[in-house]
């Protein structure tokens, strides 16, 4: 409702964009983050020591500077804080947006927006579901137990055979997800972060987060999918 | 031609509004869209009931008066203002819904009439210079480079129609704000308040009740001004900025 008073003392702190802000640095916080997460799970076309090993040295690294598993929590600490931001800011613009149009058009057509754009909000509950189950699974062994625990690379190989195929499907749509939000999101944080200030870094933009969006969620899809068709075994 | 008009209907501001549907004849593809209101008002005046309350003003496409939410978008199917969109757009037995701007911030006050001085306010927290007036300064005493000049000129272009609040899915004002921020950051004489300019507008804006932009980009593609996303960019360039000032 519109109030017919002028505000004081405003702070850049306080704004909507300060919110997009901790949005786009917390988004760009994640995008680093899958992109080691990606590189680690192309290791499984190295064969079973290679990403076993890898796996381990997670654990390891740094010692005896860090404690064991000291890195590991570090990432998950930051991780978790970003999380926390992150959807701190988007739950509250998406309200904020909700009240600044409590009477919706009868007819509305959307002349530009994408596909994924569209697609932000709901897709990103759809991937903080799919992280929950991410975790169950493969972190905690809660989901679909099977695979020697001892080996990361088994549980990986086992959890993807072609008998379940569900849990490949789910990882495979929550790839299709992510894409769709890095596609926008990539865009979006360029344009949050004032790097897009004529049309043809404009253009640059949009292409970076193409780009993103396609090498991310099609080099995290590989496993999987040659699991599935028995590529790897 | 022919049309079918669905018409948003509203006695005033606290009065509870509907759709109504009118059949319209004798329109020429001449008409401006404004002019076959007025042709429909015509007719409701012989009679007897009250015609559609609708903006207007200039009707040359410069004042940022007129509005209308048109089959779905912000000034109807051409880029321009709903002024300068003609009835050869539509078609003869073309069904047109017909719906203000819909904006809690911008409240309806009559059928198809919102209140827009949000954005009076959003200008007056910030949307101006100051300078002492007298007489006109020396031209060539404040060089302005060739770019930024035109930049500035080319957002300056923006009305204040409301189209790009109208059209955005959260109903936030940042390609408005991003004008004018962008229009005055360019040019010399805005620079002594250029960062509070910046955090003051803002704070206006979202203390309207404005939403957050998600840079989708409707608000541009239903600009009559074709204002450039890329002044949303630089309003939060600005902003960040004006952060690390510590504004």
């Amino acid at each position: 409702m519109a109030t017919p008073t002028l505000i004081k003392g405003g702070r850049s702190t306080r704004s909507t964009i300060a919110l997009k802000l901790l949005m786009a640095v917390t988004g760009l916080v994640f995008i680093g983050y899958v992109l080691l997460h990606m590189y680690g799970n192309l290791k499984v076309f190295a064969g079973q020591d290679a990403f076993d090993t890898y796996a381990h040295h997670l654990r390891t690294f740094g010692e005896p500077m860090l404690p064991h598993k000291g890195l590991l929590w570090i990432i998950r600490v930051v991780l978790l804080l970003s999380i926390i931001g992150h959807a701190y800011a988007a739950f509250t613009l998406w309200a904020r947006a909700n009240s600044a149009r409590t009477s919706k058009y009868v007819v509305k057509k959307a002349v530009a927006a994408t596909l994924s754009s569209k697609m932000m909000r709901w897709g990103g509950v759809a991937l903080l579901l799919f992280v929950v189950f991410h975790l169950l699974h493969l972190t905690t062994h809660t989901i679909n137990v099977n695979g020697d625990p001892e080996s990361p690379y088994d549980r990986v190989v086992s959890s993807f055979q072609p008998e379940q195929w569900w849990v490949a499907a789910i990882y495979l749509l929550a790839m299709v997800a992510l894409a769709m939000h890095l596609r926008h999101g990539v865009w979006s944080a360029c344009q949050t972060l004032g790097l897009t200030n004529n049309a043809r870094s404009r253009m640059r933009a949009n292409s970076v987060a193409v780009f993103v969006a396609v090498l991310v969620a099609g080099g995290f899809a590989l496993v999987p999918l040659s699991i599935l068709f028995g590529i790897v075994d | 031609m022919k049309l079918t008009l669905n018409i948003w209907r509203q006695a005033n501001q606290q009065a509870q509004g509907a759709m109504r549907t009118y059949e319209l004849d004798g329109v020429s593809e001449d008409m401006s869209f404004l002019e076959m209101l007025d042709h429909l008002n015509e007719q409701l005046n012989e009679k007897g009931e009250d015609p559609v309350a609708f903006d207007h003003d200039c009707r040359e496409g410069i004042c940022g008066m007129c509005s209308l939410m048109i089959n779905g978008q912000a000034h109807g199917p051409e880029v321009t203002t709903t002024c300068q969109l003609h009835m050869r757009s539509f078609k003869d037995g073309d069904t047109i819904t017909i719906e203000p701007w819909r904006a809690d911030p911008f409240p309806v006050l009559k059928d198809l009439v919102v209140d827009r001085s949000a954005f009076d306010r959003i200008i007056q927290s910030g949307g101006y210079i100051s300078v002492n007036t007298g007489s006109a300064p020396e031209a060539n005493n404040l060089p302005v480079a060739k770019e930024k000049a035109d930049r500035a000129f080319d957002v300056a272009t923006c009305i204040g129609c409301g189209a790009c609040v109208a059209a955005c899915p959260n109903g936030s004002a940042s390609l408005f704000l991003g004008a004018k921020i962008t229009h005055l950051g360019e040019l010399p004489q805005g620079q002594p308040e250029r960062w509070t300019r910046v955090v003051d507008m803002v704070a206006q804006h979202d203390h309207e009740g404005f939403g957050g932009c998600t840079n989708i980009g409707e608000c541009t593609a239903a600009c009559p001004k074709e204002i450039p996303l890329d002044v949303i960019s630089q309003l939060n360039k600005d902003l960040r900025t004006a952060m690390r000032h510590g504004l």
